[in-house]
């Protein structure tokens, strides 16, 4: 086989190679010709219908630039029967604001009936869950919050102090949308009280929580959020906090109807104050009421 | 010999050169519309990230809209859209396939505006339906913008509007599009 021979098959082959890849290009895919896109580093949004799983905070943020109007009830409990009429008779409640700054930073603050509370927070995401280029599995959020009571002084004749009206929490919230329908978290949370009944009693109460997300359908999903409280005296009458509820939603609203065994609706109410037990059926029907209005319009228009 | 590995060799080239001039974008407007009529608050986003190829010898075209790239004016809506419309995230892009027909109408070379029908298939939330419309072509110093308008039927693409925003959002999404092209080079 001599070389020009060689070399003619090869510009044959490349010929033929060229052409059959010319006659492709009348029927081809247009959209390749631009070349595959990179996925973009994506933030996984909707991992919550909102900020609170029930009681506990959600590893979800306001949308940057809304308010969050959030009417919460807890009633009376079940087990009252029908002269209460299962609790329904009684009712407490929290209205509460929360408005979203960035997309991983939001402010809220609310008052309840029990024990005429009031109380704030700042919660703030150094890490968001996300996909594509540079992903990040977890969200990682970080609450401070304090509350601050407003009934009057127990005993008015001793010396009381202000400061005493107050405590602070602090929480982590470590959660994963796993599935477009399953999301789950963790919020390991401390509880600063700086006055306390007892002295048994601790200052800083330490808690585990969990909560999650199982969405049935396109606006229904199931919740569950819970806490383990730690370092509780063996003798306490307080129980661990938990809550199971739907959350509905309906365009504007998302109403969020739980059963929970506590009456608190801020950290240090719900975390160290909860003495329904589940085994007794002495639990409540409880309703939270979330309306998010836009304060600040995007602008979607061109100038 | 060498003649011949030459002539074949140009040949090849000369029918890669002859690929049919295209135009595209990659900054292409879709602007959507479904408010209800007597609605208090407006419903429609845009899209400014739009894909968008022209053929300009065979006059197909094709369009890829993905799904988050559209904007709205609340935040609520925009998450709505995304998580109970069109489900964004089982259904990330939309896309449309189709033809000019009268395309032999339209000089590229020329400086113009030429009105054309474009049919395709409109790919969206997993479901695909034929759609006609008319549309404008516009050339200009070797430019082209295509711009069109039309209708499409939500339940076409077995998107559902609840009862409780009936009032608010219409059963059908009046759609614009407007790109403006460039020569596709290679």
């Amino acid at each position: 086989m001599n070389k020009k021979n060689q070399l003619l098959r090869i510009a044959i082959v490349l010929t033929g190679i060229l052409y059959v890849e010319s006659l492709r290009a009348q029927e081809e895919d247009l959209l390749k010709l631009l070349g595959e896109e990179k996925p973009k580093k994506e933030i996984v949004k909707n991992a919550f219908k909102s900020p609170r799983v029930i009681n506990g905070h959600s590893m979800e943020f306001l949308r940057p630039g809304t308010m969050d109007f959030r009417i919460l009830h807890r009633f009376g409990q079940l087990d009252q029967g029908y002269d209460n009429f299962f609790g329904l008779d009684q009712a407490s409640m929290r209205m509460g604001f929360d408005f979203g700054i960035l997309k991983n930073l939001m402010v809220g603050f609310g008052r309840s009936t029990y024990r005429k509370e009031l109380d704030g927070y700042i919660k703030y995401a150094p890490f968001l869950q996300s996909t594509g280029k540079g992903a990040f599995p977890f969200t990682i959020a970080l609450v401070s919050g304090m509350t601050m009571d407003g009934l009057p002084w127990a005993d008015p004749t001793r010396k009381n102090f202000f400061t005493s009206r107050l405590a602070y929490y602090f929480q982590t919230i470590i959660g994963r949308k796993i599935t477009e329908g399953l999301t789950l978290q963790l919020m390991p949370t401390m509880v600063h009280k700086n006055l306390v009944q007892l002295a048994s009693e601790s200052n800083n109460i330490y808690s585990v929580g969990v909560g999650g997300r199982l969405r049935l359908s396109r606006r229904v999903s199931l919740t569950c959020d819970y806490f383990h409280v730690y370092n509780r005296p063996k003798d306490s009458e307080y129980q661990d906090p938990l809550s199971v509820g739907f959350d509905i939603e309906t365009g504007g609203h998302v109403f969020q109807l739980h059963f929970s065994n506590s009456t608190g609706m801020n950290e240090r109410a719900f975390i160290t104050e909860t003495t329904g037990r589940w085994d007794k059926t002495e639990i409540r029907f409880g309703f939270n009421l979330s309306r998010v209005f836009q304060i600040k319009k995007k602008k979607t228009k061109e100038k | 010999m060498k003649k011949i590995i030459l002539l074949l060799v140009a040949s090849a080239i000369l029918a890669t050169g002859s690929y049919a001039q295209k135009y595209f974008t990659k900054t292409g407007k879709v602007n959507f519309d479904a408010t209800s009529s007597g609605s208090p608050e407006k419903i429609e986003g845009v899209n400014r990230t739009v894909t968008c190829v022209v053929d300009a010898k065979t006059g197909n075209m094709q369009f890829a809209v993905l799904m988050k790239g559209f904007e709205f004016e609340r935040a609520l809506m925009e998450e709505h859209f995304n998580e109970n419309y069109v489900e964004s995230d089982k259904f990330p892009k939309a896309e449309f396939k189709g033809n000019i027909a009268n395309n032999d109408k339209v000089s590229y070379a020329k400086d113009g505006t030429y009105t054309v029908t474009v049919k395709g298939k409109l790919t969206m939330h997993g479901e695909t339906k034929d759609v006609e419309t008319e549309g404008k072509i516009t050339i200009q110093s070797g430019k082209v913008s295509a711009a069109a308008d039309f209708q499409v039927l939500l339940s076409d693409y077995k998107i559902s509007i609840p009862g409780l925003v009936a009032d608010k959002v219409s059963k059908s999404a009046k759609i614009s599009v407007s790109c403006s092209l460039e020569a596709l080079k290679g």
